[in-house]
């Protein structure tokens, strides 16, 4: 072992014990002190009650069903809209002018208006308008809030992942003869679409869990259940329960995302 | 009649004058080095004559037709005339192949089948015969920039431009790309280049145009310009870059 090898050899097991030595002291502190918080059994009782838990998760497992449903079909328009917007608000040609007013207005309007709200008021404004069943089911509508606010945010990555490509890139393809519209569809946006693939996974993951906003105007989803549960049992642990089953979504969606996040940074460097 | 024919052509970016008025002709088969120091104006000259920048004045014209009229389009015209960048630039998600075939499949309008056997021979004969299925990042600078004159080769053009192609590469691999130009000499391609390999140009040029702030300031037969340097800062660059 080099001179070198065994100091650092000596810095490893140092961080290590130093960290072990502070996560227990951290994990040990909380476990003993909050207990001693004078509303702590309440709290338990009905946060933390593993009979409800048990009881109510199949059933919140079974509503989660029509989250993933409702984010199955939302995602795939967010992806082709927001990519259609971006689009509109680079076209370049004076007739397409309408459509870069139209691409900034709309990603202006959704990013400005808070998610709940959008979907206040097309959850409830379209089908207000008298529409004939199937039509006026809140499913078409609330989806179709999040398609239009998630739109806006996936048109601006796209937008940046565009800005990303070098224009060195650009002057070759069209020093070949391309025109403008295969520089971008053969060229450009082969590379802007991979460069912000990590950025759109972090968006998916935020859909995720914005489709709980539908609960709201209607579906009985997840959050919803858990709330009817709440109300039936006269207990929270539903909501952790619901938590739970969003957390065993999320947690790998968002490591695989910021495992896809730095091997970029690698790849960049 | 001359193949490229530059007359008084000027281009500014702002207030900054880069091209200060160039004369320039080309004959059939010609090759034509650009030499000068850097910000002379070389490689925004190559790029005026592909149409990547559009010119203010003067004119540029392709077998005797004016190709630098405002509002042309200059899709044709780019198809006639290849050029070759520094930094290779290629696409990073298409491997070679595709590299070379993206701009003849849209513009050519022909199949990956109908070309294969042209761009397999084009491949075979710059020595990449077994690179074609490889990524850029898998090719090395010297390989990645025969991929690129590949790629413009493809297009069947008039005319190569190549901007300071060896720049950015290990000197131990300028010799592969600069060989090929000599094998498109000896074909009879007109070509165009800005270079900083005085001895290549000395070599291989038939016309050296010595550029300074935007305009010619001497040109003739490499042996004239080499050897005998009419103006004091032409002297005195080659003083510095043949020392």
């Amino acid at each position: 072992m080099t001179r070198r090898e065994r100091y650092e050899a000596h810095q490893r097991r140092r961080s290590l014990v130093i960290a072990s030595v502070s996560s227990v002291t951290v994990v040990a502190a909380l476990y003993f002190l909050v207990p001693l918080a004078p509303g702590w059994s309440k709290v338990q009782q009905s946060f933390f009650n593993g009979d409800t838990l048990v009881k109510t998760f199949p059933k919140l497992l079974e509503a989660f069903r029509i989250n993933v449903m409702i984010f199955l079909w939302s995602a795939p328009a967010i992806a082709v809209l927001g990519l259609l917007i971006a689009l509109a608000r680079d076209a370049k040609s004076p007739a397409l002018f309408p459509l870069r007013i139209f691409g900034a207005a709309f990603t202006d309007i959704f990013r400005g208006v808070p998610v709940i709200l959008t979907v206040y008021l097309i959850g409830f404004g379209i089908p207000g308008l008298g529409l004939p069943r199937p039509w006026n089911s809140p499913y078409i509508w609330g989806s179709l809030a999040l398609i239009l606010t998630y739109s806006a945010y996936v048109a601006e990555i796209f937008r940046s992942g565009i800005d990303s490509v070098h224009h060195s890139q650009r002057a070759a393809a069209l020093s070949l003869g391309l025109s403008e519209q295969q520089v971008m569809r053969d060229v450009v946006l082969p590379q802007a679409i991979r460069n912000v693939v990590p950025s759109q996974m972090n968006m998916l993951i935020a859909l995720q869990k914005d489709v709980s906003l539908l609960s709201f105007i209607g579906p009985v989803e997840i959050f919803r259940q858990a709330g009817v549960f709440k109300s039936l049992l006269a207990n929270f642990t539903p909501y952790v329960g619901a938590a739970i089953i969003f957390l065993i979504v999320t947690i790998p969606a968002t490591r695989y995302a910021d495992h896809l996040m730095a091997r970029q940074m690698r790849e960049r460097r | 009649m001359p193949k490229l024919e530059l007359q008084g052509v000027i281009k500014r970016f702002g207030d900054r004058t880069v091209c200060d008025g160039i004369d320039l002709t080309v004959d059939e088969g010609q090759m034509v080095c650009l030499i000068g120091a850097s910000g002379s104006g070389k490689s925004t000259l190559l790029r005026c004559i592909n149409l990547l920048e559009p010119i203010e004045d003067g004119a540029i014209f392709l077998d005797g037709e004016d190709i630098s009229i405002p509002g042309l389009n200059p899709q044709s015209v780019r198809a006639r005339i290849g050029i070759v960048f520094q930094s290779f630039n290629l696409f990073p998600h298409m491997n070679a192949l595709e590299n070379v075939m993206l701009a003849p499949r849209r513009v050519r309008g022909l199949t990956r089948a109908e070309l294969q056997p042209e761009v397999e021979a084009l491949f075979a004969r710059f020595g990449l015969a077994d690179r074609m299925h490889n990524y850029p990042d898998q090719l090395s600078g010297g390989q990645q920039q025969r991929v690129a004159i590949v790629r413009a080769l493809a297009m069947q053009p008039e005319v190569m431009l190549f901007d300071e192609i060896t720049s950015a590469l290990d000197p131990q691999l300028v010799g592969e790309v600069l060989d090929v130009l000599l094998m498109l000499k000896k074909q009879g391609m007109t070509m165009v280049m800005a270079t900083h390999e005085m001895g290549f140009a000395r070599e291989a040029a038939d016309k050296i145009c010595f550029l300074d702030s935007g305009r010619i300031l001497e040109g003739g037969p490499p042996e004239t310009v080499f050897g005998n340097p009419k103006h004091q800062t032409t002297q005195a660059f080659l003083a510095r870059a043949l020392k």
